[in-house]
């Protein structure tokens, strides 16, 4: 937590500026107060009418711990393969091995994307990949090993909580002798895919095949306990109501107050295009919006908030900037996995918008690393 | 933030709750250091007074952009051609005749009839269109002729804006759209619009079709080469003009929008959505005499075209078959019927069609609407 956590309270200044309606003033006063906030209170903001009420709830929680500061990173994303057994409901990524379109990237392949991104600035690559029987854990550990030797200074955030149970299965071995032996091969941190919606009454009806809840939490604990950082996500705006959301970041509020190995929450918009849920008309930008300060006020123990601008939209992400969110992540370069679903952002977003869009929203650009260390570089990036 | 722009900030939040008249300097303040969720609780609050209820309307309309040929050269319009060019047109009264069947098909009420300004058409021409389109469907009102428009035809054919105003309402001519407003001040004209009609020019126009008893709405463009103090200047003139002959129906903004018009070399970043909706909230704000503030979806997107009612916008515009003039920049977006219905509705608001002068129509069925 930094500094700014700690801050004297103002609660007369804070309700002021909050300008809460009568029926959301118990809750602004918690809010006020640093008071934990409740399942029913979670389900409460979720449903009041006053958007924008909530909105400024989860913006001065923004605030004590950002001040004005928004981050974004310079990152690639590669998906080594497209091939997977796992056919969940909402994706428009995976394929079967026969189909046309299914890809399978060589080391050298990856070696390739990484040296590009090297030479564009980025700090990081965001590996994740479908579940394919060829890329099992020998193929990864050379992977990581090939990359930390070409790349040093290059951070490797890698593989989904479902990607390492799925290695579990495959080699027969524990989560623990899974993670440590990726580690042991370069893995530095894990990014947080794969969490959907936890409540199994849904969790069956979108990705039946997938790991389930405790497991997925319990790699995250493992993980956590191995010194890695890693991040959390949901997937909203599919089939699940208000409490299944709230039950999922109280989850892992509770998974935090254990480790505190959570860097980062990133609400993940569903994109219905390509799936089989393309019958549903995908979220609004009002629930979008309603998703990052709902979250922002329930997961008081997360550091960061991040508005994903390749699942939102440059739009609806810099609006989220004063919703809560303190991140807008990286200038990805070749992200399938959304677009594949009709996600219509752009495929990745130049330095210069990025901090753009954040200085209008009224903050301040400070370029991370995946650790959130601020990169200092020596001149402006074009 | 200091301790005195906080209290400057609390003073003009106070003075926009209680409903009082804005001053320009409140208007620059509010735009430039408002927070932008407060704003939109303010605005909301002004929308529910100009407009009490839960309804949000809708217009069923259609673009008619009867030629493209354009002498005014505007560099931020990628939809014109100068005359000669081969990909110029000027649509028959029968090829505009047909895209009105369409409209029709869909129950639609206004056709939005703008066009390049043309070098050599004369006003006969545009009369028997109008009376053409009056004769065939008397139900779609005619909403066309922005200002920049009506001033080229006065200055073609050398006659007084008054007694075109007079002749196109006798041939048929209802409302005027708000089109080339962009921003009323003129150092910004030069630089953007040159050829167009001066800010005097376009009010006029607007004041002269007020008193004939035409109504027109009122539109800026933002996100070039203006101030804020002069996107405040803008909204400030509409208001005075508003006051004097109170014919504005409805204020619609937008941002100018890259990348095929040639501001592009002058403006490297494109406005975004925080801009956008600081700049609609604040325009209700400060409109405290113009009833209507339309939300942008065309440009802005269906979400923060929908996230608009939360910051002061009480219509949705219009369905827009056939947008010609925003799509040749770049941007696509689409609401068909049913989708403008559903997007009304996920906002908590009743979706109702309207006519161009804002009366409400009876709750229709909209095949394909979700529930």
């Amino acid at each position: 937590m930094t500094p700014a956590a700690t801050a004297p309270v103002d609660a007369a200044a804070d309700l002021k500026r909050l300008r809460a309606p009568a029926d959301l003033a118990d809750l602004a006063e918690k809010v006020v107060h640093r008071q934990r906030l409740s399942f029913d209170d979670g389900v409460r903001l979720y449903r009041h009418p006053d958007l924008l009420a909530v909105g400024r709830m989860a913006d001065l929680v923004r605030e004590r711990l950002h001040g004005d500061r928004v981050y974004y990173n310079i990152n690639r994303h590669i998906e080594p393969t497209n091939v997977c057994a796992t056919a969940c409901a909402f994706c428009a990524f995976g394929r079967d091995a026969q189909d046309p379109e299914a890809y399978e990237m060589s080391h050298d392949d990856v070696y390739e994307r990484a040296a590009a991104c090297v030479a564009e600035g980025a700090t990081e690559v965001h590996i994740v990949a479908g579940l394919h029987p060829q890329f099992d854990l020998e193929w990864y550990e050379e992977m990581l090993r090939g990359l930390k030797a070409r790349f040093p200074a290059l951070h490797l955030k890698c593989f989904t909580s479902v990607e390492i149970a799925y290695f579990c299965r495959l080699h027969k071995l524990s989560h623990e002798t899974v993670l440590r032996r990726l580690i042991a091969a370069g893995l530095d941190s894990m990014p947080g895919g794969g969490a959907e919606i936890f409540a199994p009454e849904v969790r069956t009806q979108i990705c039946d095949n997938k790991c389930d809840a405790d497991e997925w939490l319990q790699v995250h604990r493992t993980a956590h306990g191995l010194g890695l950082r890693s991040n959390c996500t949901m997937l909203y705006g599919h089939i699940e109501g208000d409490e299944h959301r709230v039950d999922h970041v109280l989850r892992l509020r509770a998974l935090q107050d254990e480790t505190h190995g959570f860097q980062a929450f990133i609400p993940l918009a569903f994109h219905p295009a390509n799936t089989r849920l393309s019958h549903l008309p995908g979220p609004s930008g009002r629930l979008d919006l309603r998703v990052i300060a709902v979250s922002r006020l329930l997961l008081d123990n997360i550091p960061h908030l991040k508005a994903y601008w390749i699942m939102l939209g440059e739009k609806t992400a810099q609006v989220g900037l004063s919703f809560g969110a303190n991140d807008l992540d990286g200038t990805v370069v070749e992200e399938k996995i959304v677009h594949m679903a009709g996600a219509e952002s752009p495929e990745r977003l130049a330095v210069d918008r990025l901090t753009f869009l954040i200085r209008e929203a009224g903050k301040t650009p400070v370029e991370r690393d995946t650790l959130y260390n601020v990169v200092k570089r020596e001149k402006a990036r074009a | 933030m200091t301790a005195t722009l906080a209290s400057a900030l609390d003073a003009a939040y106070d003075k926009a709750a209680a409903g009082e008249r804005l001053s320009v300097e409140d208007a620059v303040l509010l735009l430039g250091k408002g927070d932008l969720l407060t704003l939109g609780s303010l605005a909301k609050a002004a929308r529910e007074r100009h407009n009490p209820g839960n309804v949000v309307t809708y217009i069923v309309d259609r673009n008619v952009n009867y030629t493209n040929v354009c002498v005014t050269y505007c560099s931020f319009c990628a939809f014109y051609r100068p005359p000669g060019h081969e990909e110029g047109y000027v649509q028959t009264f029968e090829q505009v005749a047909a895209r009105l069947e369409e409209l029709r098909a869909q129950d639609g009420r206004q056709v939005l009839l703008q066009g390049g300004h043309h070098p050599d058409l004369p006003i006969g021409w545009y009369e028997g269109m109008l009376r053409s389109i009056k004769a065939r469907f008397p139900e779609i009102n005619i909403h066309g002729f922005s200002p920049p428009e009506i001033t080229h035809f006065a200055e073609i054919w050398k006659l007084p804006v008054a007694e075109i105003v007079a002749r196109f309402k006798a041939a048929g001519l209802r409302s005027i759209p708000g089109g080339g407003g962009e921003i009323l001040v003129d150092r910004v004209r030069k630089i953007i619009a040159p050829m167009k009609a001066t800010s005097d020019e376009w009010l006029a126009v607007m004041g002269e079709a007020h008193r004939q008893g035409l109504t027109s709405s009122a539109t800026m463009m933002y996100g070039h080469v203006e101030t804020l103090a002069e996107r405040v200047e803008h909204m400030d003139r509409i208001r005075r003009q508003q006051d004097e002959t109170k014919g504005f129906t409805a204020f619609i903004c937008w941002s100018y929008q890259n990348p095929n018009t040639n501001l592009l070399r002058k403006v490297k970043d494109p406005a975004g959505a925080h801009d956008y909706l600081r700049t609609v909230a604040v325009a209700r704000l400060f409109l405290d005499n113009v009833r209507h503030v339309q939300s942008s979806w065309v440009t802005q997107g269906p979400k923060i075209g929908q996230l608009a009612l939360e910051f002061g916008c009480d219509d949705m515009g219009g369905t827009m078959m056939e947008e010609n003039v925003v799509s040749a920049a770049g941007t696509t977006f689409q609401l068909p019927p049913d989708e403008m219905e559903r997007t009304i509705r996920d906002a908590g608001y009743e979706p109702r069609r309207r006519t161009t002068f804002y009366e409400v129509l009876p709750p229709v069925t909209v095949p394909g609407a979700r529930p």
